[in-house]
């Protein structure tokens, strides 16, 4: 059997629900890593990711897939379980990929006056530790810490604010939220 | 274990998939930016607007089947509006319900914030009837988005003045507006002024939804949230000047209570728990029954 077929939720209703109270508290409490299970998605594509997408896209949500993650069998099982159109950067809603991979300048950031409007990126990782960068803002009660790819970028994003992109890093099972109001320091 | 299961004619917590993951993403756009209201395509529900669509609709898009859920109307979880949300989602959900504020992993609330202190892991859903607070000063939607993508909330500032040149004091006492971390003006929900700081430095996760104008708004926890003041006429919680004629505190928000017609009255906590797990660790009011002192 065609492998896009398989490996999405046995239980949609309950298991995205699940995946969704991680989703919401990752991004809520930036720098608290949880775990995205349920989802078993095509190589390279992490569970976390998988059920990520699983849990937020659909048909209203087009999906860019930065090269390495771009094959036919990510391309065929995001179809079969959300019905997501593949698009441009620019069109995009949820970008996927490796961090040197991500087109980020060319993913939008919102409008003033529809900051929702901005893309959420899905930055598969190699790790989630150990933590190089120190985080303030909202969700956080005084600092915490994290692993971050760079920190200029994420800088220059929450100057944007309250424009911007949203961020879960996802390795294996595990997801990190980091949402635009978040200030970054190298530690 | 031996969780209830809901009722297998409705998909768990009512909404379809589609629906919920709508919904979803709209929240999780709200946390990212504390205090805009995100617009979202708000759904018919069993239920009249005005009943708690909004609140109801995010509550379906957040609810797991491991939750406690309690839900509140203007701190009484006994009201029919509590009662008839509640039972809803026991039925369509198969969540536990409880009235505990300490047991409670979800709580939907009307128009109050529980007097006892949230912790991290809960969720508070708010209904909200109208959640533009520059609503009432300036009544196209097109001009609001403008004012609040330009952070100009000038005439905020002057109908506060106002009520100060009218009545000598700020007169706004519910629905008192806030600034989110600096940025965003929203409006709370008419809460009562007394619980506006409660709303900053939460470790809760605090979600807004109003369903008959189509926004959800969120709090993430932790969030610097200034109730709106002048430094000559500063922001002052207030409640009415008594004890509960019941537990005795003196510290929480009361509801007035006409006993009779000859002008009697009682002071009562609004949040029932609280006054409730109060009296059972033996403290009593004014108007406590004899045979319990």
């Amino acid at each position: 059997m065609s492998t896009h077929l398989t490996g999405g939720f046995t239980d949609a209703p309950t298991q995205s629900a699940r995946a969704f109270r991680t989703v919401l508290e990752a991004l809520a409490r930036p720098g608290q890593i949880g775990t995205l299970a349920g989802a078993t998605p095509p190589a390279p594509l992490s569970p976390a990711a998988g059920a990520l997408l699983l849990t937020l896209a659909d048909q209203t949500t087009p999906v860019y897939l930065a090269p390495l993650h771009d094959t036919a069998e990510i391309r065929g099982w995001i179809t079969f379980h959300t019905g997501a159109p593949f698009v441009t950067p620019e069109e995009a809603v949820f970008a996927l990929g490796h961090w040197a991979e991500l087109p980020l300048s060319r993913l939008s950031a919102g409008t003033a006056e529809y900051p929702d409007r901005a893309a959420s990126v899905i930055v598969e990782t190699d790790a989630l530790a150990p933590a190089n960068a120190r985080l303030t803002g909202p969700g956080i009660a005084t600092q915490t810490t994290a692993r971050l790819p760079e920190t200029a970028f994420f800088q220059s994003n929450r100057s944007l604010f309250p424009l911007g992109l949203d961020f879960y890093f996802t390795c294996g099972d595990q997801v990190l939220g980091l949402p635009r109001s978040t200030r970054v320091e190298a530690l | 274990m031996n969780a209830p299961h809901h009722d297998p004619d409705y998909n768990f917590a009512y909404l379809d998939e589609q629906t919920k993951r709508m919904i979803r993403r709209a929240i999780l756009k709200g946390i990212a930016v504390p205090g805009y209201q995100v617009p979202f395509a708000s759904r018919e529900m069993p239920m009249p607007y005005g009943w708690g669509t909004g609140g109801v609709q995010v509550t379906a898009a957040c609810l797991v089947p491991e939750d406690r859920l309690k839900v509140i109307d203007q701190g009484a979880d006994d009201t029919t509006n509590a009662v008839s949300i509640r039972r809803f989602f026991q039925r369509t959900a198969g969540v536990e319900a409880t009235e505990k504020t300490t047991e409670a992993s979800v709580i939907q609330t009307r128009h109050r914030i529980p007097e006892t202190p949230l912790t991290e892991g809960q969720i508070l859903v708010y209904q909200v009837p109208i959640p533009e607070p520059l609503r009432f000063l300036e009544p196209r939607e097109s001009e609001t988005r403008r004012m609040h993508a330009l952070a100009d909330y000038g005439l905020m500032h002057v109908k506060l003045y106002e009520d100060i040149a009218r009545h000598g004091a700020i007169a706004t006492s519910y629905a008192y507006p806030v600034e989110v971390e600096g940025r965003y003006v929203m409006d709370p929900s008419p809460i009562p002024k007394f619980d506006n700081p409660k709303l900053g430095g939460n470790p809760a996760i605090q979600l807004f939804g109003a369903g008959r104008e189509q926004r959800i708004y969120a709090l993430p926890p932790y969030t610097a949230v200034r109730s709106l003041d002048f430094e000559d006429y500063p922001f002052e919680p207030s409640k009415a000047n008594h004890d509960c004629d019941l537990c005795g505190a003196s510290g929480s928000y009361l509801d007035e209570v006409i006993t009779d017609d000859q002008g009697s009255r009682m002071f009562v906590c609004s949040d029932t728990d609280y006054c409730e797990t109060r009296r059972n660790a033996g403290h009593r009011g004014r108007l406590s029954p004899e045979e319990a002192r």
